[in-house]
């Protein structure tokens, strides 16, 4: 069969991608949990954590990538919806305007005395909404031969 | 201990604007693509790191704010620009940039054509 494409071995690129995924995957997690009290949240996050999934989309495969991560990302946006909506709508049946948030003091096994806010809840249907709709628009778009 | 602090800042910060710098002249004065990603993988890749070590230095030191998402990005920086520059010009010569005419040995020229021959790939 003859064809035009050179097939070659990305041995250098596909290791620096299996390395550098975990650094920007794990200072996404710090960048979505850090958006309360510093510079971040979830878009931010959520657009690192999809920009990993790309670099790996990159140095493999689409193919190799869903095998990896079999996740449906039209499911994981639906989730990340409901999951805000969900927070946004609960204090209507404490009796409280809709999107009021609660917050309060706890004590955890390792972090000591930690804020639990709600507002994190949100968040995390805003990252699951980006990472879903961003690869889904990667997909695609990559699919289409 | 603020001017050796401030001393250390001043010239791993300079260190690394000067190297900046030479990766700019670098990238006008070179004459192919492979001798300017050379410039432009190496100088530019330390020249930022040393700036971003003078910048943690500056805020673990003078003001007494320890920062390791700095740390993190020299690592990044470390890991990942070489990597691009590699990629970019291995992508380049397979596209078939001619290297500068002084060039006296390619190594990568029959391994290319080998591995075309083996795939069976047509020009």
């Amino acid at each position: 069969m003859k064809t035009n494409k050179l097939k070659t071995n990305d041995l250098i690129l596909q290791f620096t991608a299996k390395i550098v995924f975990f650094i920007i995957f794990f200072f996404s997690i710090h960048i979505f949990f850090a958006g309360h009290y510093t510079p971040g949240g979830g878009f931010v996050g959520g657009l690192l954590t999809s920009s990993a999934i790309v670099l790996l989309v990159i140095a493999f495969d689409l193919k190799t990538v869903r095998k990896i991560l079999p996740i449906n990302y039209m499911y994981m946006t639906a989730t990340g919806l409901i999951i805000a909506v969900a927070t946004a709508a609960y204090p209507i049946f404490d009796g409280k305007p809709f999107f009021t948030h609660y917050f309060d003091y706890f004590d955890l096994p390792l972090f000591g005395k930690t804020s639990l806010h709600t507002a994190a809840l949100f968040d995390l249907g805003v990252f699951l909404v980006v990472v879903g709709v961003t690869m889904t628009i990667i997909q695609t778009i990559g699919e289409d031969e | 201990m603020t001017v050796l602090a401030n001393i250390l800042v001043v010239l791993f910060i300079s260190v690394g604007v000067i190297f900046i710098a030479v990766a700019a002249i670098g990238l006008f004065r070179l004459p192919d693509l492979y001798t300017r990603a050379h410039a432009a993988s190496k100088s530019a890749t330390l020249g930022v790191m040393s700036v971003l070590i003078g910048v943690f230095l500056h805020f673990w030191l003078i003001e007494d704010h320890f920062n390791p998402r700095i740390l993190l990005g020299i690592l990044f920086i470390f890991m990942t620009g070489p990597v691009g520059g590699h990629i970019m010009s291995r992508s380049s010569y397979i596209a078939g940039v001619k290297p500068w005419s002084g060039t006296v040995r390619d190594d990568l020229k029959p391994e290319i054509e080998r591995m075309k021959k083996e795939q069976n790939v047509q020009d």
